[in-house]
């Protein structure tokens, strides 16, 4: 599948009634690879992957997934398409356990065989949701709500995965092993990855191109090697 | 003793009644955060459903039979079912962004719009209900109505069988992640249109069998007969902790207890006022209902 574009965005703009959150962001994401945005809290990052899974209506510009228009759909419509996106603040089924978290995630998939398969693959990734199956998600900790919140996108089966700040709030050990599984994810089962990230320097370690947003607009993008190194990157987001 | 026993029987049926209404209450608040005043009439609905198709079909199902009775009360769930689902589709998922007091005054204006079109459609005069025929059984000094029975054995199963649905299947589920949050589930590949529509579908049929067993008791059924019945059922609702559904169920009984026992004493003029004045002071203590959690409405 190289060389095959997974998502394509273009001219993007979101308004939240008078306040333009977005305006003409645009970028590109190889099939295979691991992309990340960069940028400040309230830049657009959430706004861009919310607009991209049908979470908010762009008001101009359009989005292609494989090749399809997607602008407009419903979020459920997404998932079907084989887009899983992880949102921020992780919002696990605090209600419900970890076993019906993951059933969640399997929600359009009716074949039971299948559903075991990505259950033990999920397990396997992550043997503390084994451990806390019958626990309420609600009385997880925050690096474990994490895994369950990626964990429960990997249900679905996705081709292409969107994580939304996945370092947030975590003990920084556990966000050393859950940026591993993102890269073992990529790297095994061949899952596109879209990460937003707050954490710059991580983000810029595990992806293979960047774009940095600033005010809804992207002000820059490289190889993300390339980016670690720009003096204004430096500067703004890697602390000096 | 038996007094006693004889009002423990006569409230649980009442309560079981009022439980059954709750938890339609209870299930939209779960997934819409709004109440849904039109609920209690579509109980109402639900007895002239009843009425109507019994009626119709009286010369191939005898309503006293019991395949007759069953499949009556089939049928009017499955119309209250449909006008659950119609209501919500037509009146509220249009206002579904907007605030919800625009959906709660709209819910208002449903309820009185069935109540006035029940009296233009059925007449306001109160109608004979007929359904099984009602014998008393005397039980070591007890009197227990055969219809009273029903309601126990009918909202056990309802009961048992919502609880099922709603732990134990893939839909039931989902209703639960909705209810948490409805752009985590909509994540999960959820189409949050369907799952509120079963959940009005759900609720609405429950309401439906709360009405016909409502009628099976208090037999004059008439346009406005679900107001008091949904005003209380509401406040069980309240009172078990809206949005949790053991909860509705638990508020439902404790009210027809207490409404039962007020009226067996000598202050039954005062049943009503007396069994609200307990209700308030519950909340008084345990704002949130008996199983509710408080959170924090955000604003």
């Amino acid at each position: 599948m190289s060389g095959s574009v997974a998502l394509e965005v273009r001219g993007l703009a979101v308004r939240y009634g008078v306040i333009t959150a977005l305006q003409e962001v645009s970028f590109r994401i190889p099939q295979g690879d691991i992309v990340t945005l960069i940028g400040c809290n309230g830049a657009g990052k959430t706004t861009t992957l919310r607009a991209v899974s049908g979470l908010l209506k762009p008001s101009a510009g359009s989005i292609q997934f494989e090749g399809s228009s997607i602008a407009g759909l419903p979020p459920h419509e997404l998932v079907r398409r084989g887009m899983a996106h992880v949102p921020e603040g992780r919002m696990v089924f605090a209600n419900l356990s970890v076993l019906e978290n993951l059933h969640m995630g399997a929600y359009l998939q009716r074949d039971k065989a299948k559903i075991r398969e990505m259950l033990e693959f999920v397990y396997t990734t992550f043997p503390r949701l084994r451990e806390r199956e019958k626990q309420l998600a609600g009385t997880l900790s925050g690096g474990e709500q994490q895994m369950l919140a990626i964990g429960r996108a990997l249900m679905s089966r996705p081709r292409f995965l969107m994580l939304d700040e996945p370092s947030l709030g975590i003990a920084p050990l556990l966000v050393k092993t859950i940026f591993e599984k993102i890269v073992e994810i990529n790297r095994t089962q061949g899952i596109t990855v879209l990460l937003v990230e707050q954490n710059a320097n991580l983000a810029l370690e595990v992806s293979r191109h960047g774009y940095v947003i600033e005010t809804g607009r992207v002000i820059l993008e490289g190889a993300s090697p390339v980016l670690r190194q720009d003096p204004q990157v430096r500067a703004a987001y890697l602390g000096g | 003793m038996n007094e006693f026993l004889q009002q423990l029987l006569n409230g649980l049926a009442l309560g079981a009644i009022y439980a059954l209404i709750a938890l339609g209450y209870t299930m939209v608040y779960g997934v819409l955060r709004f109440i849904n005043f039109a609920h209690s009439d579509v109980f109402m609905v639900g007895a002239f459903a009843a009425y109507y198709i019994s009626n119709g079909l009286a010369r191939w199902l005898p309503p006293e039979s019991i395949p007759g009775a069953v499949i009556i009360m089939l049928l009017a769930m499955a119309v209250c079912a449909v006008l659950g689902v119609v209501v919500e589709k037509l009146a509220y998922r249009p206002l579904r962004d907007r605030s919800k007091l625009n959906v709660l005054i709209t819910a208002i204006g449903v309820s009185l719009f069935l109540e006035y079109s029940g009296q233009l459609l059925f007449g306001a005069d109160p109608k004979t209900f007929r359904l099984l025929p009602s014998r008393n059984v005397e039980l070591g000094g007890l009197v227990l109505n055969s219809n009273q029975l029903i309601v126990f054995g009918l909202t056990l199963v309802l009961l048992l069988a919502l609880r099922h649905i709603v732990m134990k299947t893939r839909i039931g589920t989902a209703m639960r992640a909705v209810s948490f949050n409805h752009q985590a589930a909509a994540l999960m590949g959820i189409n949050i249109d369907s799952v509120i529509s079963f959940t009005f579908a759900l609720g609405s049929a429950l309401a439906a069998a709360a009405g016909i067993l409502y009628a099976m008791n208090y037999p004059a059924i008439e346009p406005l007969m679900g107001v008091m019945p949904g005003l209380k059922a509401f406040v069980a609702a309240v009172l078990g902790g809206i949005g949790n559904i053991p909860g509705a169920a638990m508020g439902g009984v404790l009210l027809g207890m207490v409404e039962s026992f007020v009226r067996g004493s000598r202050y039954s003029t005062y049943a009503d006022a007396i069994a609200f004045a307990i209700l308030i002071l519950i909340l008084l203590f345990r704002p949130a209902g008996l199983l509710g959690k408080s959170v924090v409405e955000k604003v």
